[in-house]
């Protein structure tokens, strides 16, 4: 058998056995379903949820939160991470403070975002731009000064302005860790999303698992988790490929991205 | 530039670093001159501030004492007149070879249209005309350092730098790379600084050996070359060449017994 082949048959023969392991399981040890609800009644969930489309008003909530946040974080950080790499003096005035938000839990603020932006969808876009922003900040900052010190002598001594060391060099060099950066802010962004509804939305994935907890609906929860898997899954993909793409003359920096998933 | 005056000349250079352990001599009277068109090698055993030297005259470290002068003018900056080639290529793996030679073109904003018949015509002269659309990962190491030579020819400077261009290659490529330099110089008629720590490739590509001392470096002898060009593989069997390798080397056994 081909690798290609066994890379989609092998999990799928996982997943098999998973769901059946669980279905028996909870027959023979009649298991209550609000505990824990069999795979079918998951299933079942599920569509109710997205083709009566109850659901998808939550779905396109959380990923609106999500993309608004991950663009806004992801750009502030990366604006930043070159002011940061580029000037001395403003890493030397702001790094400690960038340092103690970072080591503070971001999500022990999304009380105090819900109070300075309502409850909305803009406290969610900026509880999940808060939480990007520290891997894409440090990701670059890290990678721009990682630039080949023989490549920057090598563009002094060719009279190469500034600017055109930045964006030609040092960007490119940093393609790498930014990317990896992109692909960490992905799934926090998304812990951000969930924990931002939690603490008061009316709307949102993390909304839906709230409110049906609420019920005991487990068989809800478990779609709406399996929703957000699936978010994470199609975000960390696209960033994957565009990785693969972007950054095409290197080839294991996108190998060691996925591995930091 | 006055009649009769070398295109290059270092006078009693001195560079003095500052370090954690207090300041270091790296060059010490440092006295060399480079005449239009003519190969130079500086030699010297590793530490002896040979790097030093190249980023002195490359215009991106100022000496602390003495003068570097090029077509009459003081070194004291990055200058368009001056070519580079590092011991590592140093290509940009998102960039062409062909891109990669236009780099100092776009860098000094020379124009482009001229810079690309330029560049094609160099990657003919190494070799490498086949391969002007490829990216450095698809070429051998030899080949990256031909882009890099290319790249160091580009702008037309009056001077090419280079800086052990072959020690990261392995012995072959690099007797390969002796020739085919030889033969670039001899087609292109540019002045070359070679620096280098190996004797045998210094005398073969040399008009004169610069014989630096270990750290601080200055310079202790000067060697003329006077074997014929073109010189090829048989050159390097000649007693002439090897008379002229072991006077070197006994040159640094002196130097080392010393220390």
């Amino acid at each position: 058998m081909n690798e290609k082949l066994k890379s989609v048959l092998y999990p799928l023969a996982t997943f098999v056995v998973l769901v059946t392991v669980w279905e028996i399981a909870i027959r023979a040890f009649k298991v209550p379903n609000f505990i824990l609800p069999t795979p079918y009644a998951v299933l079942e969930a599920l569509q109710r949820g997205y083709i009566e489309g109850l659901f998808w008003k939550h779905f396109f909530f959380t990923l609106q939160s999500m993309v608004f946040g991950y663009a806004l974080g992801c750009t502030l950080a990366f604006l930043l991470g070159c002011l940061f790499a580029e000037s001395r003096t403003v890493e030397q005035m702001f790094l400690p403070f960038v340092v103690a938000l970072q080591s503070m839990p971001k999500v022990a603020l999304a009380p105090l975002i819900i109070v300075w932006f309502g409850f909305g969808l803009e406290s969610k876009i900026v509880m999940v731009a808060l939480v990007c922003f520290f891997p894409m900040f440090i990701n670059t900052a890290v990678g721009l000064k990682q630039t080949n010190p023989a490549l920057l002598d090598l563009m002094q001594a060719f009279s190469a302005s500034r600017w055109h060391v930045l964006t030609r060099i040092k960007i490119p060099s940093a393609a790498g860790h930014i990317f990896a950066g992109l692909q960490i802010a992905i799934v926090l962004g998304l812990i951000g999303a969930v924990v931002a509804e939690f603490v008061s939305s009316t709307r949102g994935l993390g909304h839906l698992i709230s409110a049906a907890a609420v019920n005991l609906e487990t068989n809800t929860m478990f779609a709406a988790l399996i929703s957000l898997a699936a978010l994470g899954v199609a975000g960390s993909l696209a960033i994957r490929y565009l990785h693969s793409r972007v950054v095409f003359w290197d080839k294991g920096s996108a190998a060691q991205t996925a591995a930091t998933e | 530039m006055q009649e009769g005056q070398p295109l290059f000349r270092a006078d009693n250079l001195a560079v003095t670093y500052s370090s954690s352990r207090g300041p270091v001599k790296a060059l010490e009277g440092l006295n060399a001159t480079l005449g239009q068109g003519e190969f130079l090698s500086v030699l010297g055993p590793s530490g002896c501030g040979k790097s030093t030297l190249l980023k002195v005259v490359a215009g991106l470290l100022k000496p602390s004492a003495g003068s570097v002068t090029l077509r009459g003018a003081p070194i004291n900056g990055p200058r368009p007149d001056v070519g580079i080639v590092f011991q590592q290529p140093t290509l940009l793996p998102w960039q062409t070879a062909l891109d990669n030679v236009l780099l100092p073109v776009r860098t000094m904003g020379l124009d482009l249209q001229a810079g690309r018949e330029k560049a094609a015509e160099l990657l003919r002269l190494v070799g490498l005309e086949k391969f002007s659309t490829h990216y450095p990962n698809e070429l051998s190491g030899g080949m990256q350092q031909r882009v890099g030579i290319a790249r160091g020819l580009v702008h037309d400077p009056a001077l090419l730098l280079m800086d052990e261009p072959f020690a990261a290659l392995d012995a072959m490529t690099r007797e390969h790379m002796m020739m085919e330099l030889q033969r670039i110089w001899m087609a292109a008629r540019k002045s070359v600084l070679f620096i280098t720590h190996s004797i045998p490739e210094a005398v073969f590509l040399s008009d004169r050996i610069a014989v630096l001392s270990a750290r601080p470096g200055r310079t202790i002898r000067e060697v003329e070359i006077d074997l014929p060009r073109p010189r090829t593989l048989a050159t390097m069997a000649e007693p002439r060449f090897a008379e002229h390798c072991n006077e070197l080397r006994a040159l640094f056994s002196e130097l080392v017994s010393f220390a």
